[in-house]
C-alpha cells in the first residue's frame, strides 16, 4: 500500500476515494429527498381538501402567503427531487460506488476532481434552501415559478433575490455533474480492466456512460439559459423581454433542451440497475444484450431531439409540432425494446422474487404505464387536453416517482450486503415493499382523473368536483410515508446489524465484477487487476 | 366506443348514487367538471369531439399493450419461479423476436399518426373565421376585447369565496351578471366564476387572439378542447365554434405567480340573435372608440 488509509473526518473531507464519495453521495440524497418528499407531504395535505386552510393553520400565515408558499414547495420539491435526490443517489452514488467496481478499475479517474464534484454538491442545496427563506416577490419569501423557472416570472415576476440565490445553486450543483460526467466517461473509456471491451462492459456502466454524455452536452445549455436569467434580473439585458427584443419563448426552447435529455438522465441509470437485477435473480444472462445497450444509446441521442414536445401549447408552428410529435414517438420504440428484453430474460429463468427483484419488477411495470401515456402526451391533438393538467403530473410521477425512485430502492436493496457487508431484515423490507408499492399508486393513479377533468397542476386551490380524487390522493401519500418511516427502520435495522455478508450474496446469477470482492469491498480494490476472458 | 359508453354509464351511475345533476341548467349547458369524474370533460365543439375520440382510440391501445406486458409479466412470474423451474435456461438471443418486437410498435405507432397528425393540423390551422376576440392575461385576470366590435372591452376577475357565502353579496354579483349578459344568469362554481363572461354566438368561428400583459398565462376551456399560451410579446391565435348554448369553463393554464389558481376562464354561449342584442347593448356601456378593429 502506498500510503495509509485516511481516518477520522480526514477520510471523508479530503476523500478520493471513490467508494467514500459514493457512500457520501448517497446519503445526501438521503438528506435532501427526506425534504423535497416532506415538501410534497405539505403540498398533498394542502390539497387534500378545497380551500386554503392546511398551510395557513401549520405555517401561521395569511391565505395570500400560503398561496405563494404552496408554489415555492412545488418549486422546491421539483429542484430537490431532480438535482439534489435522483441525480446524487443514481450517478453519484452508484455510479461512483459500482462503475469502477464494475470494469476492474481501481479507482475513478480525476479522484480529486470526484471529491470536489461532491463537496459543491452541499453548498449548492443550501444555496437552494436559503433562497426559500428570502425575498421572492413583492413581501414574499421564496421563488415560485416553478422548477421550470419560465421566463418572464422568473426575472420581473420574482425581483426579489431568492431567485438569483436558486440560479446560483443551479450553477454550482450543475458544475459538479459536469465534473462528475467527464469523470465517468474518462474512467469507462481508459479503466476498463484488460479485456473487458466496450462491448462485455455491464449495463451499469453503459447507463453511466450514456447518461454521463447527456449531461456534458445537456447542462452548459441550461448554465447559458439561467446565466441569462441572471443578467436579465440583474445586468439590464433583455434575452427574455420582448420590451427589448427578446423572447420569453426562448427560455423555453433553451430549458427544455436540457430539460428533457435531463429526464432521461434520471432513468437511464435506473436501466442499468434493473437490468443487473433482472439478471442476477433469473439466474440467466441478460436477453439482447447489445440491444439493451445500444436501445439506450438511441433513446439518449432521440433525447436531444424532442424537447420542444413539453410546449406544444405555446404557440408553436404546426409543421413543428408535427416533426415533434414523429420524433417523440420514436422513443417509444427503444424503450419497448427494454420492456420486452427484461421480461425475456426473466422467461426460462429460475425467478427469486427477493425484495430487490420486488422493486425491478414494480419498476418495469409501472414504467410501463407511466410510458403508454407518454405516448399519448406525444400527440398535440391530445396534449392540448391534458397539457399542464394533473395528467401529466401523474405521467412523469409514473415514470420518474415510480421509475427512478423505485430503481433507487431496487439498488439500495441490492447493493446493501455489498456496500455494507450487512443484510437488511427480509421480512420489514418485503413490508416496506408493499406499503410503498400501494402508497405511491394510490397518490398517482386518480390524479390522472384529475388531469383528464381539466385540473391543471400548480394549483394550490381547486374545484369542488376535484375533491374526491384529491382526497384519495393525499391518502395515499400518507400510506406512502408510512412506507418512508419502514424504509428508515429497514436501513436502521441493517446498518446496526454485524457484518455477515459473503462475497457473492445472491449466488450464481450475480456475475459483474462487484460481486468477486468481498462485503464490503476492501478499501483500495483491484491492485492486481482482473483479466476478462 | 365502449371506453365512452362506460364513462358515460359510470358517470350516470355516480349521479344517481350521488345525487349529483349533469348540465340541468334549463338556458344551456354546463361546461363544468364533473364530480369524481374519471374521463374529460363533455365536449361542446368539434374540436373537442375529436379530441375525445382520439384518446379513446389511444385509450384502447395503451390498455391493450398494457394489459398485454401486466399479463406476460404474471406468466413468466408465475410460469418460471424457482420452485417451477429450478435449472434456468442459458438463451439470451432470440434476432426473431427481436425484430418482432421493435418492428410491431413502430406499426402502431405509425397508425396513431395518421389520426394524430390530420388532428393537429384541424385544431392549428385557424380557418376563415366570423369574427376575433382579443384576449389578454394579467396578473390575474383575464381582458376581453372585441376589436370587431367597436371595441367593446372589459376585464374579467374572479368571484370571491366570501361572495359565494354570503347570500346578498351573491344575488348581487348575480344580478350584475344579468345586467351585463342581457339574460338571466347565476353563479356555478367557486374557482369558476368571474364578474364578467366572454360573450360568443352558437354555430360561430370565433379567433382568439391571445396576449400577456406580464407573465405567461395559458386560456384553456376544456369543452371547446382549446388551450393556448398567453405569452408576452407575442400574439397567438386559436379558434373554436360552440355547438351548444351555455356557459363553459376553463382556468389558467400556466404558472403565473401567487394567484395562479385564481383566474378562471368564463365563456357565455348565445344564440345568434342574442349575441346580436347583447354587443348592441354592450357598446353603449363597454365599447373604445379609441379601440380599431384588430385581426381578421
Amino acid at each position: 500500500m502506498a500510503h495509509e488509509n485516511p481516518t477520522g473526518w480526514r477520510r471523508w473531507l479530503y476523500s478520493t476515494n471513490h467508494k467514500d464519495i459514493g457512500v457520501m453521495y448517497l446519503w445526501f440524497a438521503f438528506f435532501a429527498g427526506t425534504i423535497g418528499f416532506g415538501m410534497s407531504g405539505l403540498m398533498r395535505m394542502e390539497l387534500a381538501e378545497p380551500g386554503v386552510t392546511f398551510l395557513p393553520a401549520l405555517f401561521n400565515m395569511s391565505e395570500d402567503q400560503a398561496r405563494h408558499l404552496f408554489n415555492v414547495l412545488t418549486t422546491g420539491h421539483g429542484l430537490i427531487m431532480v438535482f439534489f435526490m435522483v441525480m446524487p443517489a443514481l450517478i453519484g452514488g452508484f455510479g461512483n460506488y459500482f462503475v469502477p467496481l464494475m470494469i476492474g478499475a481501481p479507482d475513478m479517474a480525476f479522484p480529486r476532481m470526484n471529491n470536489i464534484s461532491f463537496w459543491m454538491m452541499p453548498p449548492a442545496f443550501i444555496l437552494l434552501l436559503l433562497s426559500t427563506f428570502v425575498e421572492g416577490t413583492s413581501g414574499m419569501n421564496g421563488f415560485g415559478g416553478g422548477w421550470t423557472a419560465y421566463a418572464p416570472l422568473s426575472t420581473y415576476g420574482h425581483t426579489g433575490p431568492s431567485m438569483d440565490l436558486a440560479i446560483l445553486s443551479l450553477h454550482v450543483a450543475g458544475a459538479s455533474s459536469i465534473m462528475g460526467a467527464i469523470n465517468y466517461i474518462t474512467t469507462i473509456f481508459n479503466m476498463r480492466a484488460p479485456g473487458m471491451t466496450i462491448h462485455k462492459m455491464p449495463l451499469f456502466a453503459w447507463s453511466v456512460l450514456i447518461t454521463a454524455f447527456l449531461l456534458v452536452l445537456s447542462l452548459p445549455v441550461l448554465a447559458g439559459a439561467i446565466t441569462m436569467l441572471l443578467t436579465d434580473r440583474n445586468f439590464g439585458t433583455t434575452f427574455f423581454d420582448p420590451a427589448g427584443g427578446g423572447d420569453p419563448i426562448l427560455f423555453q426552447h433553451l430549458f427544455w433542451f436540457f430539460g428533457h435529455p435531463e429526464v432521461y438522465i434520471m432513468i437511464l441509470p435506473a436501466f442499468g440497475i434493473v437490468s443487473h437485477i433482472v439478471s442476477t435473480f433469473s439466474k440467466k444472462p441478460i436477453f439482447g444484450y447489445l440491444g439493451m445497450a445500444y436501445a439506450m444509446a438511441a433513446i439518449g441521442f432521440v433525447g436531444f431531439i424532442v424537447w420542444a414536445h413539453h410546449m406544444y401549447t405555446v404557440g408553436l408552428d404546426v409543421d413543428t409540432k408535427a416533426y415533434f410529435t414523429a420524433a417523440t414517438m420514436v422513443i417509444a420504440v427503444p424503450t419497448g425494446v427494454k420492456i420486452f428484453s427484461w421480461i425475456a430474460t426473466m422467461w426460462g429463468g429460475s425467478l427469486k422474487f427477493t425484495v430487490p427483484m420486488l422493486y425491478a419488477i414494480a419498476f418495469i411495470l409501472l414504467f410501463t404505464m407511466g410510458g403508454v401515456t407518454g405516448v399519448i402526451l406525444a400527440n398535440p391533438g391530445a396534449d392540448v387536453a391534458l397539457h399542464d393538467t394533473y395528467y401529466v403530473v401523474a405521467h412523469f410521477h409514473y415514470v420518474l416517482s415510480l421509475g427512478a425512485v423505485f430503481g433507487i430502492f431496487a439498488g439500495i436493496y441490492y447493493w446493501m450486503g455489498k456496500m455494507s457487508g450487512k443484510e437488511y431484515p427480509n421480512g420489514l423490507a418485503l413490508l416496506q415493499f408493499w406499503v410503498t408499492f400501494i402508497g405511491v399508486n394510490l397518490i398517482f393513479f386518480p390524479q390522472h382523473f384529475l388531469g383528464l377533468q381539466g385540473m391543471p397542476r400548480r394549483y394550490v386551490d381547486y374545484v369542488e368536483a376535484h375533491a374526491y380524487w384529491n382526497k384519495v390522493s393525499s391518502m395515499g401519500y400518507m400510506i406512502t410515508l408510512v412506507g418512508f418511516a419502514l424504509f428508515i427502520l429497514v436501513m436502521g435495522i441493517t446498518l446496526s446489524r454485524k457484518k455477515t455478508v459473503a462475497d457473492n450474496q445472491w449466488g450464481e446469477g450475480a456475475t459483474t465484477l462487484e460481486w468477486t470482492l468481498s462485503s464490503p469491498p476492501p478499501f483500495h480494490q483491484f491492485n492486481d487487476l482482473p483479466k476478462i476472458k | 366506443m365502449i371506453v365512452k359508453s362506460l364513462t358515460a354509464g359510470l358517470a350516470a351511475i355516480s349521479a344517481t348514487i350521488f345525487g349529483f345533476s349533469v348540465g340541468a341548467l334549463a338556458e344551456g349547458r354546463l361546461g363544468v367538471p364533473k364530480d369524481k369524474g374519471i374521463w374529460l370533460q363533455e365536449a361542446a365543439s368539434e374540436q373537442a369531439r375529436l379530441i375525445e375520440s382520439f384518446n379513446i382510440e389511444l385509450m384502447w391501445i395503451i390498455t391493450v399493450i398494457t394489459v398485454f406486458v401486466f399479463l406476460l409479466m404474471f406468466y413468466v412470474m408465475f410460469r418460471f419461479r424457482e420452485k417451477a423451474n429450478p435449472v434456468p435456461s442459458k438463451n439470451s438471443h432470440n434476432t426473431a423476436i427481436e425484430i418482432i418486437w421493435t418492428v410491431v410498435p413502430i406499426f402502431i405507432l405509425l397508425f396513431i399518426g395518421l389520426t394524430s397528425l390530420p388532428l393537429l393540423y384541424y385544431q392549428d390551422v385557424v380557418p376563415k373565421t366570423d369574427f376575433a376576440v382579443r384576449v389578454t392575461g394579467n396578473q390575474w385576470n383575464w381582458t376581453y376585447s372585441y376589436p370587431d366590435h367597436d371595441g367593446i372591452e372589459f376585464t374579467a376577475s374572479l368571484i370571491d369565496k366570501a361572495t359565494f357565502d354570503d347570500p346578498d353579496a351573491k344575488a348581487q354579483v348575480e344580478a350584475d351578471l344579468t345586467a351585463f349578459l342581457g339574460a338571466p344568469a347565476k353563479l356555478n362554481a367557486y374557482l369558476l366564476d368571474t364578474d364578467y363572461r366572454m360573450v360568443v354566438p352558437v354555430d360561430t368561428k370565433i379567433r382568439v387572439q391571445l396576449a400577456a400583459s406580464d407573465v405567461i398565462h395559458a386560456w384553456a376551456v376544456p369543452a371547446f378542447g382549446v388551450k393556448l399560451d398567453a405569452v408576452p410579446g407575442r400574439l397567438n391565435e386559436l379558434w373554436f365554434e360552440a355547438d351548444a348554448t351555455g356557459t363553459y369553463y376553463g382556468q389558467c393554464s400556466e404558472l403565473c405567480g401567487k394567484d395562479h389558481a385564481y383566474m378562471p376562464i368564463a365563456v357565455e354561449v348565445v344564440s345568434k340573435e342574442d349575441f346580436a342584442k347583447w354587443v348592441d347593448q354592450a357598446k353603449a356601456e363597454y365599447a373604445d372608440a379609441g379601440i380599431i378593429a384588430f385581426g381578421r
